[in-house]
């Protein structure tokens, strides 16, 4: 416990040179592509080396300063204390809950199942159900945080806020089809038992060692896809030319939404390495719904959980959550072209 | 005593896996150490959050991969 202590303090003493280096990123950027390497000016090898250099330490300073963050606030929240409240919640009221909740409650793909029994076996209804499991993996730290850093903070909010929208109205719809019948059979008749762990008592520099273990896990994760989705990134901003996917996914073309839908789904990237990617398709002439259409199919409707899924979930409603969800993000879709 | 790991077969399962088998070994103690994958096994024990540790059919921890001091730690405790 003390060494954990330790590297808490060390935590807070690096911030101010994390404030420096983020505030004098561009500069160092500069100097190091014109002083330094004397790269030659305004030519596409140089204009890359610079994008790769400013954007990858700029994301990994977000993402770590962050991530650290996050891990504190998710350690006020765990999945049973979710459960709990959105207990014998009413479906629409529930389903703003269960959707606002899947961005704060910690949720790895892999603990998707034991979620879902969870939630089911105790009483929170289906509908409300999916809107936690669309919430969760599409609105997460990391594609935020990405978009914050490359976008800006109207995109970061835009994405979140059309994700929850979304993440509501597709578990409100399938609560009132009464798709009950197509969960697995064995679901219902399973017995949750109690795990009988107390709700842990943690201090504050618990909680900051948790935002420390949540960073390394995480950074750990997706440093490499951050690299490789600024890599190609930073190839395709100093060769690819202008307007190249205008013709493809601009705004003139109208099935470039649900085609960006249905490619996003089988391609299974994180947030990290997708992010960086869309990015550069927005600068070569993509639309900004079309582009936020295939990030959200991408993120949201990813084949491995749809597989993991079918361990619950008979096939009908399988193709009720693709379809459900793949038409709210397709609406987002033509609704962002339509307004910019 | 038995400790069970409870998980579906993610990564993080293993790992834990593994740094409960490193920590038995610490310890010097003969326990058995099983893998749990049934989902319906793992769910009667409450376990929403994968990986878990399972120490003499009492769930020990959930939802995170502990240091080999930690899950030491909580082998004593639990025996």
């Amino acid at each position: 416990m003390k060494n954990l202590k330790n590297k808490v303090w060390l935590l807070i003493l690096l911030l101010p040179v994390w404030y420096l280096v983020y505030h004098f990123l561009q500069p160092i950027t500069d100097w190091l592509t014109d002083s330094v390497l004397k790269l030659e000016k305004g030519a596409h090898f140089t204009e890359a080396f610079r994008f790769f250099f400013f954007e990858v330490p700029k994301v990994l300073l977000l993402l770590v300063l962050i991530i650290f963050f996050v891990g504190i606030i998710r350690s006020y929240f765990s999945p049973e204390r979710t459960r709990r409240m959105l207990e014998g919640k009413s479906t629409f009221f529930g389903n703003i809950m269960a959707a606002s909740l899947g961005i704060v409650t910690p949720f790895c793909s892999c603990s998707a199942i034991p979620l879902f029994l969870g939630f089911v076996e105790s009483g929170v209804p289906l509908g409300v159900t999916f809107s936690f499991l669309i919430a969760a993996p599409m609105i997460n730290e990391v594609a935020v945080i990405l978009l914050f850093g490359m976008f800006g903070w109207k995109v970061a909010m835009i994405y979140v806020g059309t994700g929850l929208l979304i993440a509501i109205v597709a578990g409100w719809t399938i609560g009132r089809l009464k798709l009950e019948g197509w969960v697995q059979d064995w679901v219902y008749k399973t017995r949750i038992g109690n795990n009988g762990l107390p709700e842990e008592k943690m201090t504050f520099s618990i909680r900051m060692g948790l935002g420390y273990e949540a960073v390394k896990d995480i950074v750990g994760k997706v440093w490499i896809y951050v690299i490789l989705g600024i890599a190609v990134g930073a190839a395709a901003h100093g060769y690819v030319p202008e307007d190249f996917m205008a013709a493809l996914m601009g705004k003139s073309a109208w099935y470039s939404v649900p085609l960006s839908i249905l490619i996003g789904i089988p391609l299974y990237s994180n947030a990290a390495g997708i992010v960086p990617i869309v990015s550069v398709l927005i600068e070569k002439g993509a639309s900004l719904g079309t582009s936020l259409a295939f990030m959200m199919s991408v993120i949201g409707l990813s084949l491995p959980e749809l597989i993991i899924l079918k361990k619950v979930l008979k096939l009908p409603l399988i193709l009720t959550f693709i379809g459900v969800v793949g038409a709210g993000i397709m609406i987002v879709g033509y609704l962002f072209n339509l307004i910019f | 005593m038995e400790i069970k790991v409870l998980g579906t077969g993610c990564a993080k399962c293993k790992s834990l896996e593994q740094a409960t088998r490193n920590a038995v070994t610490e310890l010097g103690i003969s326990a058995n150490v099983v893998k749990e994958e049934d989902i319906v096994k793992i769910m009667g024990y409450g376990v929403m959050q994968t990986p878990a540790l399972v120490i003499n059919e009492k769930v020990a921890l959930t939802g995170r991969v502990p240091s080999v001091a930690e899950i030491k730690d909580l082998i004593s405790k639990n025996q």
